[in-house]
């Protein structure tokens, strides 16, 4: 305690964030200030400009592309948050149950898992059964995927919490199912919200699995974007790609408002 | 305790719907990549389908059905390009972990040096980036690299180079955005074991006339082995697989094992060959990935 000899924070370690964290996050500001380059050249400054973003939303393929984005990322993030919340509970409550091993192999190895290999054996499930592929394809595709993120996000949670809260309920004559719902999932919410957030995420960013299972007509914006930036940079790109950093970075500040909102209401949330 | 054991019931019930999700969606496809891979590939037989028809689809890997063979296999271990595809993914994945370690270990330390007031906040600092697209990250190193990029004119400007150099379409512009993408994998697990670790050991290190180097050595780097495997681990496993940044920035001369099961599957239209590529693939990252799940489990059974 008393010993500021063991310096906590010497130059080195400074100097070692400072360096980390522009590196972390200098190509994106980068990107940033140059969507809004009026030149067509990527990287002759001609003046502030918006019309990157102008061509953007007259682009209908593009739009498209970012709607089915949308409402792919928004049904798998929901599903995949009902189905790793179940796994959570499941992993931290229910001990030990036959195929357990089988049931958490299965739930760590697609976290890391190379894409491809994930991708092509969905793909050759759905040609095996036949299925139109397309939005339910690449939902179900990126549900089995970002459900195991949930999972460890939830159970993180679940791990740390106090169970006598559940037991107690339990005492008092809920039944197991109500004392969840009442008691422990109020405490978990803050984990379950970034769950979906994190799903949401992780669905919006996917290029190769959806590149798999998805089907003639039904492009995601991450597939549009990648075929656009294999043929070369464009200035409306940046434009994109900032419109996606602005609304990650409110949906951000949002949940930490909210985690502290809960947080002041006498319990201590993890910062996402 | 009894109540306990109440809940362990229903929380089994719990486990039913995950369960039978990731045997459908997961454990299943895996057996129709195991077929797929044992049967012959119909290149010679016209017309061969189009991978996007899902009307025909089907019927390719039906008749490819008919013999089970392990001449793909044979192939894989015969053909010279699919061997040192394995071997490039495998040797760049050790590079960039190893390089990513390098990197990741001297932030991860300064974090955990921090007031525990900061700490939080350097750790949502650390992942913000995670949140962002990664394709978007990427793209942003495009921007930098590419010929008439940031980085030229900014080298230029200081004169310290007179041309333009090519810095895209190269291994550096790979190892570049590879380091980029992963870091946050491999700054938070060495964090999350570097600030568990008790500042008593380091004072009594300090007490016994260890230097701070010494200190580092003995007694930081150790107790932190937990941190680097795991984040070792999490770095490698997907890097050996990785498609879209050594597409992005690599040059073309020899594609990563990935990138070539996506040829195969994509542009040959071999489904057989693209199948066989990832039943290697998976076999070899087999034992990586056990590892991964015991150190997992183990991590925890620590914090329980």
């Amino acid at each position: 305690m008393a010993r500021p000899a063991l310096a906590r924070l010497s130059p080195f370690n400074i100097t070692s964030l400072a360096l980390g964290l522009a590196f972390l996050y200098l190509p994106i500001v980068i990107l940033v200030i140059y969507s809004f380059n009026a030149s067509r050249l990527v990287t002759v400054w001609g003046g502030w400009s918006l019309r990157w973003y102008v061509e953007f939303f007259n682009d209908e393929a593009m739009l498209s592309a970012l709607a089915m984005s949308l409402r792919v990322a928004a049904m798998s993030a929901t599903a995949a948050t009902i189905l790793g919340t179940l796994a959570a509970v499941a992993l931290t409550r229910a001990g030990s149950f036959h195929g357990r091993t089988l049931f958490s192999g299965m739930l760590y190895a697609p976290l890391v898992m190379p894409e491809v290999i994930t991708g092509l054996s969905l793909l050759l499930l759905f040609v095996a059964v036949d299925a139109q592929r397309g939005f339910w394809t690449v939902t179900i595709a990126h549900t089995t995927l970002t459900m195991c993120f949930v999972t460890v996000v939830v159970q993180s949670r679940l791990g740390s919490l106090d169970r006598s809260l559940e037991e107690a309920a339990m005492d008092l004559g809920c039944d197991p199912f109500w004392a969840f719902v009442k008691v422990t999932l109020p405490l978990i919410l803050p984990s379950v919200v970034a769950g979906w957030m994190l799903a949401f995420t992780l669905s919006m960013d996917d290029v190769v699995i959806a590149s798999f299972t998805t089907g003639p007509g039904s492009t995601t914006l991450p597939i549009r974007i990648y075929s656009e930036v294999r043929l070369g940079v464009k200035p409306e790109i940046n434009a994109i790609c900032t419109l996606i950093v602005g609304s990650i970075a409110v949906v951000i500040v949002v949940a930490s408002l909210v985690s502290k909102l809960s947080s002041r209401q006498g319990e201590n949330a993890a910062p996402l | 305790m009894s109540g306990r054991r109440l809940f362990s019931a229903p929380a089994r019930r719990a486990a039913i719907a995950p369960f039978l999700w990731m045997l459908l969606f997961f454990l299943l496809p895996f057996g129709f990549v195991l077929k797929i891979s044992l049967s012959h590939a119909v290149m010679a037989q016209p017309p061969y389908l189009p991978v996007f028809d899902p009307a025909e689809g089907i019927a390719a890997p039906k008749a490819a059905i008919a013999a089970f063979s392990l001449d793909n296999f044979r192939l894989l271990a015969s053909d010279h390009f699919y061997v040192l595809s394995y071997l490039r993914s495998v040797v760049v994945a050790l590079v960039s972990t190893s390089i990513l370690l390098a990197v990741g270990y001297p932030i991860a330390y300064g974090m955990s040096r921090l007031p525990a007031r900061w700490q939080p906040i350097a750790m949502i600092l650390v992942i913000v980036p995670f949140w962002t697209s990664f394709l978007i990250r990427v793209y942003a190193w495009i921007n930098i690299l590419q010929h008439d990029g940031i980085l030229n004119n900014v080298l230029m400007a200081l004169r310290l180079i007179s041309a333009p150099v090519v810095w895209l379409s190269t291994d550096a512009a790979m190892y570049i955005g590879l380091v980029y993408s992963y870091l946050p994998f491999m700054i938070l697990p060495l964090y999350a074991t570097l600030a568990k670790i008790d500042p008593a050991l380091l004072e009594a290190s300090a007490d016994l006339g260890g230097s701070r180097l010494t200190t580092f050595w003995l007694v930081t780097v150790p107790l932190s082995l937990p941190g680097i495997g795991a984040g070792a681990l999490l770095c490698f496993i997907p890097i050996v697989g990785e498609f879209v940044i050594p597409d992005l920035l690599a040059g073309s001369a020899s594609p990563m094992i990935g990138q070539t099961l996506w040829l195969e599957f994509f542009n040959n239209h071999d489904w057989p060959v693209a199948s066989s590529i990832a039943v290697v693939l998976l076999v070899l990252l087999l034992a990586p990935l056990l590892v991964y799940e015991r150190v997992q489990r183990r991590r925890l059974e620590g914090t329980r």
